[in-house]
């Protein structure tokens, strides 16, 4: 509760970051706009526990889109408020009485002056919110990229997620580790995406809108989180049947523990000799044809590699924990979470279920 | 004596013809009204039926997690709900208004191209129930049948051949493609008799509002229809003759389908929204007592949404990664269409004023269209801040926005159109008592489901989603949605049983009910087949104005 109160303070000072310090008075539109950024960070954080609110922004990019959102809403409340308030005048005002006369009313026809004004004010406001957008389109599309910016190759599969690490060598999926930005020393993140079968959308709406992920089409986009943590998001264009269950996990991380995990991602995988056993069973099956597993003779790439599955805290593309019940229920049938995901139920039996299962755990 | 009950006809035995000669008279029949009552049967059907397929959307979305349907149960729920809402409830029930009213209210005795009229009814009745054959044997014989489940506007490569085996693609594909063929023929067959079919003295000047938005209407129909066509075409070239257009495995686009299906599918929103506009320029004046206000701003704000409506229509593109040239130009072009929709609002507003508002359902209808598409309208400024929509686009504020126009304005106008001209349709009054009714619960219901249903977009919930996770703070606003639902449900129960029982226990209308101005009113309810026993001559835009007020004819103030 605290923490959210102090979110919510914080929000406040983010939303009202545009209001001048001089003046002792404010103009009734910045009331309004003050009023209405209040009831939507309140709205937002009474409704959202776990942050896919784009109301409460962590990066440059989901900030500026705060801002310009708070300006496009309060501009069209205060329409909103006029026109309505107008109409219901109008509604109460020249209501049909019983016992009126039964005279119609004065017939107007129309009038140039009156009509020109409504066609003139309009266009004035759609001026000022064009200017102000197409800032926010530049500035977003066109940023120069730092020389110190982590690039990272999204491909959007049938409902999970891949993500390369060029320069860094590594590979890994669903669960996506990046490096904190420091404001002061912006480190943002690129991310370069394509898709390897159907249209998919890579929306994390604390960090930034939602860029497609297009079949034999490259997209870019950039993230900056400025705080570390866990930042959840999940596909936005329909992809096929579990559209649902592709979700999205960022880890922010501060620069040790992202060194530390891109050491540990590099590494060949664990070669425990308790799972020899497991591993021996799934070599022997089909799980190679899809999987990789670094230093065997895994190297399918249909599915997530999984030389360091068992460092990720999810499975089935974020849908459920990895516990070794969850894991084992995955591997026997994944329809059994997921319905529709590609990977066939393996039909192994119980003995070579737990094996493989123990040597998955073994994988960190 | 005798030879005159001969001539005469007696009209008991008439009324006691078989089943199979009103049938055939029906399926024969090249009349404009009984083609436009038809259309408006086919499309009343399809709305509950559609309507059906919401709720079980609704309450597979009432909880987290819920196993209601599967995924693949609901993904063709979502796809055929729109589907048929757009092309079998939208463009039907419109045409069908259209069909019914244009020549009546140019003083015509039918449409330009009588036959036709009918061939492009029935093709586009077929198209429908081509859709829905799916059911039966969508997956080939193998399967149980199965209904498309690509969404409604089918994003390519998930409607290749791998990604979308079987036959359910194909029967989207083709019902398309068969009923915008009888789009077509009903716009050309408008527009040919809205220029050339009017009366004596009715200069374009002079039609009525409703024939100007019908022509606009048309127009647009023509320019969009195509596209989308072409874009089937080629999709069943890629599926069955190897064609690449979007195979993104073989070098396709997957982009240019969307450029194909939006070229349509935007202008598609102001093909629905703008009969909805022709209903309310006619029945708002009517039950202000007033004329229309600022008649010739009204017809250049139609004819100006019409050609700008033509190059908005990549704003549903805005995170494909156009670039920031084409966002912004898109941007500016979609904001600037609010300018001439803002018109039309203070033209309503300007009619409302100072005029003798008589609140009966049908007007109390088109109250809650005037508020309910300012705050469709507001949104689509919001979503058309290209940003803005980054975050938005595909979530449920955009779900909640597009409803917001499709059943807050359109479908809210086309019961309002209901009320109004139900009684020259059928010559008996609907009744105000049920109407009141079916009016409160359907806007209460309105409320709830698309108001709160802004909010889980704005918390990140996306579109098309089977299921969500519990923690993400979705949950009670779902509920709240899916509890609107019902609401709507009964409030449509209520309608259509009014149609059915007003038809045989309503008052009697009498030619003129709501004393207003327009030439339908001039001749008996229902009309007879001819329309008029003499063609009527006009002097203004509201002829019967003129006949009831000779001291202050209308045509004074053009």
């Amino acid at each position: 509760m605290q923490m959210r109160i102090a979110m919510f303070f914080s929000l406040q000072l983010i939303a009202s970051r545009g209001l001048s310090p001089h003046a002792d008075w404010l103009p009734a539109s910045e009331w309004v706009r003050y009023a209405a950024q209040n009831l939507i960070c309140l709205l937002a954080l009474h409704f959202n526990q776990t942050g896919t609110s784009m109301f409460a922004p962590q990066a440059t990019s989901s900030r500026s889109i705060f801002g310009l959102s708070m300006l496009v809403l309060s501009i069209c409340a205060v329409i909103f408020l006029i026109v309505s308030s107008l109409l219901l005048y109008t509604l109460i005002r020249y209501r049909h009485r019983r016992g009126f006369t039964q005279r119609e009313p004065a017939q107007i026809y129309g009038s140039t002056q009156v009509e020109l004004s409504w066609t003139v004010i309009p266009i004035l406001i759609v001026i000022v919110l064009f200017l102000a957008t197409a800032r926010v389109i530049f500035v977003t599309e066109t940023a120069a990229k730092p020389s110190n910016a982590l690039d990272v190759v999204v491909i959007g599969h049938q409902y999970w997620w891949e993500y390369r690490y060029p320069k860094l060598g590594v590979v890994t999926a669903n669960e996506l580790h990046i490096p904190v930005s420091d404001p002061t020393h912006p480190a943002p993140t690129y991310l370069t995406m394509s898709s390897a079968d159907t249209d998919h959308s890579f929306w994390v709406p604390r960090l930034a809108g939602k860029m497609d992920v297009i079949p034999n089409k490259v997209n870019t986009m950039w993230i900056d989180p400025d705080k570390p943590g866990l930042y959840l998001g999940q596909c936005g264009q329909y992809c096929g049947t579990q559209h649902a269950k592709m979700l999205i996990r960022i880890y922010a991380d501060s620069p040790t523990d992202f060194a530390a995990w891109i050491a540990q991602q590099r590494q060949t995988a664990a070669q425990n000799p308790a799972a020899a056993n497991g591993r021996a069973v799934f070599e022997s099956n089909a799980c190679v044809n899809c999987h990789t597993v670094s230093g065997t003779s895994a190297r399918g790439t249909f599915g997530p590699d999984l030389s360091h599955v068992a460092s990720r805290a999810t499975i089935a593309s974020g849908a459920v924990p990895n516990t070794p019940q969850n894991l084992r229920a995955f591997i026997d049938d994944p329809a059994h979470f997921k319905p529709g995901a590609l990977m066939p139920a393996m039909r192994l039996n119980a003995r070579d279920l737990d094996a493989v299962t123990q040597y998955l755990t073994t994988l960190h | 004596m005798a030879t005159q009950t001969q001539v005469k006809p007696d009209p008991q035995l008439q009324s006691r013809r078989g089943t199979f000669d009103v049938l055939q008279d029906w399926v024969t029949t090249v009349d404009h009204k009984k083609i436009g009552l038809m259309y408006i049967a086919y499309a009343l059907i399809f709305l509950v039926v559609a309507g059906i397929e919401a709720l079980l959307i609704r309450i597979q979305l009432a909880i987290p997690n819920n196993t209601f349907v599967s995924p693949q149960t609901f993904n063709r729920l979502f796809t055929m709900h729109g589907t048929t809402m757009v092309f079998f409830v939208g463009m039907p029930i419109l045409f069908g208004f259209g069909n019914y009213l244009v020549p009546l209210m140019i003083g015509a005795r039918d449409m330009a191209f009588p036959r036709l009229n009918a061939f492009s009814f029935w093709i586009s009745a077929f198209g429908g129930i081509l859709l829905y054959c799916s059911y039966l044997s969508g997956f080939g014989l193998y399967g149980a049948g199965t209904a498309p489940d690509v969404g409604w506007f089918a994003y390519a490569p998930l409607t290749a051949r791998v990604f979308s085996p079987g036959h359910s693609t194909d029967y989207w594909t083709l019902s398309i493609l068969i009923s915008g063929i009888g789009s077509i023929g009903t716009a050309l067959n408008i527009v040919a008799t809205a220029l050339c079919m009017r009366c004596p003295g009715m200069k374009l000047g002079r039609m009525p509002l409703l024939v100007w938005l019908y022509l606009v209407t048309s127009g647009l129909v023509f320019v969009t229809i195509s596209p989308l066509t072409a874009a089937q075409i080629m999709l069943c070239i890629d599926r069955y003759l190897g064609g690449h257009f979007f195979d993104t495995q073989a070098g396709g686009s997957a982009v240019l389908w969307m450029h194909f299906f939006w070229i349509f599918g935007h202008p598609e929103v102001y093909i629905l929204v703008l009969p909805a506009f022709a209903f309310a320029n006619e029945i708002i004046p009517v039950f202000s007592r007033k004329a229309i206000f600022g008649y010739p701003a009204m017809v250049s704000a139609s004819v100006g949404i019409g050609f700008i409506s033509l190059s908005v229509w990549a704003h549903h593109m805005f995170t494909v990664g156009m670039g920031p040239g084409p966002n912004a130009f898109f941007t500016f072009s979609t904001m600037v269409i609010s300018v001439p929709t803002g018109i039309k609002i203070f033209n309503w507003l300007a009619t409302l004023w100072g005029g003798n508002i008589h609140f009966t359902t049908s007007m109390k209808f088109a109250i809650a269209f005037l508020f309910q598409f300012l705050i469709a309208g507001l949104t689509g400024i919001m979503l058309s801040v290209s940003p803005f929509d980054w975050q938005l686009g595909n979530s449920y504020f955009v779900v909640a926005h597009f409803h917001y126009v499709l059943v807050g304005a359109i479908l809210t106008m086309i019961f309002s159109a209901f009320y109004y001209w139900y009684p020259k349709m059928s010559g008996r009054m609907l009744s105000e008592k049920l109407g009141n009714w079916h009016f409160w619960l359907f806007v209460i219901g309105f409320h709830l489901t698309f108001d709160f249903m802004h909010i889980p977009g704005m918390l990140g919930m996306p579109r098309r989603i089977y299921t969500y996770e519990a923690d993400r703070g979705w949950a009670l606003l779902n509920q709240i949605v899916s509890s609107g639902a019902v609401f709507q449900a009964v409030a449509t129960l209520i309608f259509v049983w009014n149609l059915v029982a007003s038809y045989f226990k309503g008052e009697k209308a009498g030619p003129d009910p709501w004393d207003a101005w327009t030439l339908e009113w001039s001749t008996s309810s229902p009309p007879p087949s001819y329309n008029f026993a003499t063609i009527p001559t006009v002097e203004s835009r509201r002829p019967l104005w003129d006949r009831k007020h000779p001291e202050e004819p209308d045509e004074l103030f053009e």
